[in-house]
């Protein structure tokens, strides 16, 4: 982007700001589609205009004696220095202030903080850097996924037109049903991360080997978007979050569908593969997964270099393992839980073909399940 | 110190010191220790990609030139005084400088403590499940169940680092047998009973020794005060022992999970500040005997150590209730 | 043992060795208006990140080590070393004695500074880059993920902090035993009075500080679990310990700037200080109560209720002593004779936005509202309010009042004022949109930002930009001062100015107060 584009994009924007800017953005929290959401609006609101109200007293006398106070106008100043009786009125007014402010804010965090009775419960848990939800189903069979950023990085990297929604897309949003009471239990894998969709009013921090609760009722069927909001290293910026809230007939053929792919994923690892859709497959992988750390062209970055890599290159078992496991105490997690069998034969092929590495090994579904065991 | 006396109330001349190259040579040193530690350190954990090799020689060197230039300040400021250049208000600000310094070390140890009692009383329930902070926790940790001492690391309750839910950082194995009163076999073994006993003697003879000094009573001080430096070697033996034993009987090392990481944190500052204060005192001792330094109007730098040496001593009265007993 | 009339010494050794008060705050200011540009600098690129959606200069891992080296550098390299040199040059002369209490250690403090942050910036040429974990450096992200230049980041802290510690042992031995003969405490000048009160807090807080970092150093090199859940510890135990000192540690910068503006504001006025023991009262206050407040940083994490509902109320009632402050001021203008001379216009700058920062400080304060506020740029909106126009405007007033006495030369008051209007309009262009995007939902320490945020992010850079050069000014003006600045002789140099440092010559002697002063029986300060 060259220095004159960015200088005239500048220059409309300084000249059209007021109006226009003001008229396109958001300026204010948004009381969202909950209750509580609404509720938290409400205080929001009071208390600004409290403090509004307080600033144009305070500013406004201040204004007076700029004006009218002046040495210039010739004012002589007057040498008073004390009243007991109005410091007595300017410290218990505030504090009847403060006390007006805490009721309904006391209130508010009762009803943020009243997680009992939940009619589903979501277990959230933070990687860096991308989400995993799982469906904590009464009867068993839990439905869990990964959720990973779906900007593209051409788009991010300015090489595209970035799109509508851009870094506020995934490649499977959560999905919940309206006017439900749904309990998140969050988490974290490895460092401190937090959830965050400000439309349904919840956002909590996602401390690794703690669950903290939360919850929300959504009222309206829609789409609301999130982002992490705890630093969690390099990605932070890029860990989204989006929520589908759906009627409850939705919702259910959506878990039906969901239970009906992992029996197909099942069946999948037994099937073996060509080189090519391997390397396809594996590449779409690489590119949501390993890319953020193992850079473009498995130059390395946050995680080591691939291109070249003794392991990505050497002895098979020990490949499946770094990928599988992870290496301890380093930011190569274990991707064991997070990839299909396909996906992980998929992206350990790639990895052993792709960047110059040419080793032409093909790495089959069947062999990670069997890595697996042991 | 003769003027002092007579001036009133403290307003005398006070001794601005001329320019001096103390505060830049302990700079040095003080950096060059630092940094070297780093590079050890990173030696140690990160080996293959960060071998420097001369690490250590950089941490020798600037903790060599730093003890160097302590020493030749206290020795100048020493000098000063001798020579009656420090006046009553000078010396009110030697106490001031040390009450403060003292109290910040305070504020260093609550850190430890307020560690001690919030793992104690709030994360380990937590992570058992119990409490509002942690009903869920079981999810995560099942078959964790939280008591103090531990018996378990929450780690070893769901099958080792391999099993854990969150990415493995290290191998936390509980020890075997911890150190707390609970855990002793016979009291007569139980190392920090006397430790304490010695710790606190030494309490005593440290004021006896001051109760000499103010009547002039040079031998008995300088008895009374190695007695107290004969105390506080023994006490940083008898913790070394103790830290042997931990390690190599009872399987209590920095990796036993909470437990050992509070306990080597609590005692080992501890440990470490009793040698200071035991240092300190030594060479008190021998300015008293090699240099008959000390009136019994004038002994600021015994007065400080053995404020020093108090506060270590309750310090560890709080470490004997908090680590070892309750 | 010196002559006592004698002058500095000559060359680089006048500052390597030197033990005046005078030569050290001196060292200070500069060392500090270094790492301001620093500092400065750092959030330059970060503006220049964020002027437009999409990644275009620098990549995410370099952006987080701007952010990080950012606050620190501001934060513990150019407020608080910016005021503790305006305590070393003023203190003595406020109170009229000779020098600090212990000049040999005032020496040493300063001086370890600079190889500490030395040490700190080094850390950007290092395998796996600078620290990248934020300010707040919280576990795990800079324990077992940060990169191995943490290790320097620790003792980097360390250093800084052992320097603090010294600079404020100083000055309080300084303020409780130096004090000419008739100078009561209920005399001494505010700005003495916050310094008292800040350099408690740091004696209490700094060694937490050193407490927390010396843990993380364990985690990571010795294998301890203080932080990992899976040996026991808990990561929000740091978080807990880290805003112990934290909290304290925004009222340390911001209390010495109350100061100034105390004695700004009445002088330019040409009346007393309204409600100066109120005043008093309500510094020892807020000290007291930024001790139990703590884990308003972190309504977040999950807390149990009654904790939250605990330092909610606690919090709030912040606002009661700060609001007498400003309550104060405001009178003390009410019906003085004012005058809007270059330190005034900053003083008058940091009464406004300080307040406004404090407002949303209370915002903010409101547990049920942080969950919505947390971690958005709503919260670094708020906190440039306080520390920028709250602490750098306190202080860039601080140096044109006094810079008069310490050079014996005026600054441009023209310039001072084009100065001033720049920084204003410049600063509130850069963070009043601020508000704005985080309201509407953009998190902080973000590289790339989504759509809707582009607008009032590219203000936001344009305004940051116009302050950051604004300040270009600033330090010509000053130089140009000292090197050939209009001669002033007159003792009082400013009309309404009251206090022992307005007795002495201007410039002010090398050497001062060697024979203390003998305080009138009349009040200064009624
Ligand atoms: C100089 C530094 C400074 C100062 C003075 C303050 C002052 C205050 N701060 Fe701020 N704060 C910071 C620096 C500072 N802060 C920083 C650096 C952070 C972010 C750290 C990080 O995460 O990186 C932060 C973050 C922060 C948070 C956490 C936000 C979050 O992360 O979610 C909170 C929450 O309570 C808070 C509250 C307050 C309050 C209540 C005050 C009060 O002291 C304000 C009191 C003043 C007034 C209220 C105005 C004047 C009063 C009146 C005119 C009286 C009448 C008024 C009423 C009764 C309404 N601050
Ligand atoms: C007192 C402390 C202080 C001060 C003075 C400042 C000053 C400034 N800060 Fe801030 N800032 C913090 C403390 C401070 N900051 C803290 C604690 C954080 C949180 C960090 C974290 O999240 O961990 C933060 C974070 C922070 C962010 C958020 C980053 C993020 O979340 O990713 C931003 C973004 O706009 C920002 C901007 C600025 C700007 C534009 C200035 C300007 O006022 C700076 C102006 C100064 C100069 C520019 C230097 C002097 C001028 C020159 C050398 C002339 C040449 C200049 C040009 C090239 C134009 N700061
Ligand atoms: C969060 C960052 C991150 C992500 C995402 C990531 N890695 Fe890694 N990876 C690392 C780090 C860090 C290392 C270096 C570990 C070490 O120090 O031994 C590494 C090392 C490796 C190695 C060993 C390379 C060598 O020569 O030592 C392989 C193979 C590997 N990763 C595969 C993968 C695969 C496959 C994926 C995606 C499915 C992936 N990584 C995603 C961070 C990451
Ligand atoms: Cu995950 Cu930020
Ligand atoms: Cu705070």
């Amino acid at each position: 982007m060259s220095i004159k584009k960015s200088l005239m994009t500048a220059g409309a924007t300084l000249s059209a700001l007021p109006i226009a800017a003001l008229a396109q953005n958001q300026v204010n929290m948004s009381p969202g589609v909950t209750r509580v959401g609404a509720e938290i609006y409400d205080l929001h609101m009071l208390i600004m205009i409290i403090c509004i109200v307080i600033g144009i007293g305070v500013f406004g006398v201040m204004l007076y004696s700029i004006v009218y106070h002046r040495k210039s106008k010739g004012y002589v100043a007057s040498q008073f220095h004390e009243s007991t009786k109005v410091e007595i009125a300017w410290t218990v007014v505030p504090f009847l202030i403060l006390i007006g402010m805490a009721v309904p804010a006391t209130s508010t965090l009762l009803e943020v903080y009243d997680n009992d009775d939940a009619e589903l419960d979501i277990l959230v848990t933070g990687h860096q850097w991308k989400w995993r939800y799982e469906y904590l189903n009464a009867e068993g069979e839990n439905v869990s996924f990964f959720s990973n950023l779906a900007t593209p990085q051409e788009e991010i990297y300015n090489s595209e037109a970035k799109g509508e929604h851009y870094l506020l897309e995934v490649d499977e949003p959560l999905v919940i049903p309206v006017d439900t009471k749904v309990r998140f239990l969050i988490t974290a894998n490895d460092v401190i991360h937090s959830w965050w969709v400000p439309e349904i009013a919840v956002k909590r921090d996602a401390i690794p080997g703690f669950i903290n609760e939360a919850w929300s009722k959504v009222d309206q069927e829609g789409i609301y978007r999130g982002q992490c909001t705890e630093l969690c290293g390099s990605y932070h910026g890029f860990m989204p979050i989006v929520v589908h809230a759906v009627s409850q007939d939705e919702f259910q053929g959506w878990m039906s569908a969901k239970r009906a792919d992992k029996d197909a994923q099942i069946a999948a690892s037994s099937v073996d593969l060509s080189l090519d859709a391997l390397m396809t497959e594996g590449e779409s992988v690489y590119k949501t997964q390993c890319l953020a750390c193992h850079g473009g062209q498995g130059e390395g970055g946050v995680g080591k270099a691939i291109s070249g890599s003794a392991i990505a290159m050497g002895d098979l078992g020990v490949h499946l393992d770094v990928g599988i496991k992870g290496v301890a105490g380093t930011a190569m997690q274990a991707f064991g839980e997070q990839l299909t069998d396909v996906e992980m034969a998929a992206v350990i092929t790639y990895q052993r073909n792709a960047f110059g590495n040419n080793t032409g090994d093909v790495v089959q579904p069947s062999d990670v399940a069997q890595h697996k065991q042991g | 110190m003769a003027a002092t006396e007579h001036a009133p109330a403290g307003y005398e001349k006070y001794h601005v010191p001329d320019s001096s190259s103390l505060a830049v040579r302990a700079t040095v040193g003080l950096i060059l220790t630092v940094f070297g530690a780093g590079l050890l350190l990173n030696d140690m954990t990160f080996g293959e990609t960060h071998e420097s090799g001369n690490a250590k020689w950089v941490l020798a060197a600037g903790l060599v030139f730093f003890i160097l230039t302590l020493a030749s300040w206290f020795r100048t400021t020493i000098r000063e005084n001798m020579q009656g250049m420090n006046s009553a208000q000078l010396n009110h600000s030697y106490v001031l400088g040390m009450f403060w310094f003292i109290f910040s070390e305070v504020m260093f140890f609550l850190a430890f403590f307020g560690t001690l009692f919030y793992v104690r009383q709030l994360a380990g329930p937590w992570l058992a499940g119990e409490g509002d902070g942690g009903r869920m926790n079981g999810l995560l940790w099942p078959g964790f169940e939280f008591s103090w001492p531990p018996t378990i690391t929450p780690q070893e309750a769901v099958g080792g680092s391999d099993v854990q839910p969150i990415a493995n950082n290290g191998a936390f194995l509980t020890q075997d047998r911890s150190m707390s009163f609970a855990d002793a076999h016979h009291w007569y073994q139980w190392l920090p009973m006397w430790n304490t006993i010695i710790l606190l003697s030494s309490s005593f003879t440290v004021h006896i020794a001051h109760t000499a000094l103010l009547k002039d009573q040079r031998s008995k001080f300088n008895l009374w005060l190695g007695i107290t430096v004969a105390l506080g070697i023994i006490f940083v033996g008898l913790q070394a022992a103790e830290y042997y034993e931990a390690y190599a009987l009872f399987g209590l090392t920095l990796n036993s999970g909470i437990y050992g990481s509070t306990f080597f944190m609590l005692t080992g500052f501890h440990g470490f500040h009793v040698f200071m204060g035991m240092t300190m005192l030594l060479i008190q001792l021998i300015r008293s005997v090699r240099g008959h330094h000390f009136t019994a109007s004038d002994h600021f730098g015994f007065e400080a150590s053995s404020w020093y040496w108090h506060f270590v001593d309750v310090v560890w009265v709080f470490l004997f209730l908090f680590v070892y007993i309750l | 043992m010196g002559d006592h009339h004698h002058g500095p010494a000559k060359g680089l050794s006048r500052w390597l060795f030197t033990t005046n008060h005078k030569d050290i705050g001196t060292m200070y200011l500069w060392f500090s208006f270094a790492m301001f540009i620093l500092g400065g600098t750092f959030a330059m690129i970060i503006r220049a990140e964020l002027f437009q959606p999409g990644m275009q200069l620098v990549e995410p891992g370099f952006f987080n080590q701007m952010t990080t080296l950012h606050g620190l550098v501001m934060v513990f390299g150019a407020i608080m070393p910016s005021f503790v040199g305006l305590a070393n040059w003023l203190i003595p002369m406020m109170i009229g004695a000779p020098d600090m209490a212990l000049p040999r250690m005032n020496n040493w403090s300063f001086w370890i500074l600079p190889p500490g942050f030395l040490m700190l910036a080094s850390t950007l040429f290092m395998e796996g880059g600078a620290p990248a974990f934020g300010w707040t450096f919280y576990a795990p992200l800079s324990t077992t993920y940060a990169a191995p230049s943490v290790t320097f980041f620790i003792f980097a802290i360390h250093v800084l902090g052992i320097s603090s510690i010294m600079g404020s042992i100083n000055i309080i031995a300084t303020i409780m035993n130096m004090r000419a003969p008739g100078m009561t405490y209920m005399k001494m000048p505010l700005f003495v009075w916050t310094w008292f009160i800040t350099a408690f807090l740091l004696v209490a807080v700094m060694p937490v500080l050193a407490g927390a970092v010396t843990m993380m150093l364990m985690d990571i090199h010795f294998g301890t679990s203080f932080f990992s859940a899976a040996g026991g510890g808990d990561p929000v135990l740091f978080q807990h310990i880290f805003w112990f000192f934290g909290h304290p540690e925004v009222y340390i910068i911001i209390l010495p700037a109350f100061g100034v503006v105390s004695q700004v504001i009445p002088a330019f006025s040409r009346k007393p200080l309204f409600g100066y023991a109120s005043m008093v009262y309500a510094t020892a206050a807020i000290a007291i109560l930024s001790f139990v407040v703590w884990a308003h940083h972190m309504y977040t994490v999950g807390m149990p209720v009654a904790g939250e509902l605990f330092f909610m109320y606690a919090t709030m009632l912040i606002a009661v002593p700060t609001g007498v402050k400003v309550f104060n001021w405001v009178s003390t203008m009410w019906r003085g004779s004012l005058s809007f001379e270059t330190p005034m216009l900053f003083s008058i700058g940091f009464l406004v936005l300080f307040t406004i920062g404090g407002f949303t400080g209370l915002m903010l304060s409101i547990a049920p509202a942080d969950f919505q506020y947390h971690d958005t740029y709503f919260v670094v909106a708020h906190f440039h309010y306080v520390m920028v126009a709250g602490a750098v405007f306190s202080m860039t007033s601080a140096v044109y009042f006094w810079l008069p006495k310490w050079t014996g030369r005026m600054y441009n008051e023209t310039m001072g004022k084009v100065h001033f209007w720049i920084s204003f309009v410049g600063f509130n262009v850069t963070f009043f949109p601020q508000h704005f995007v985080g309201l509407a939902g953009m998190p902080r320490r973000v590289p790339d930002y989504a759509l809707q945020f582009a607008d009032f992010n590219m203000m936001s850079s344009i305004g940051a930009f116009v302050y950051g050069a604004s300040q270009i000014m600033f330090l010509y003006n000053v130089i140009a001062t000292i090197v050939s600045g209009e001669k002033v002789s007159d003792e009082q140099v400013w009309d309404g100015a009251e206090g022992l440092e307005w007795t002495l010559p201007t410039p002010a002697p090398y050497h001062t107060f060697e024979v203390p002063p003998k305080i009138e029986a009349t009040p200064a300060h009624g």
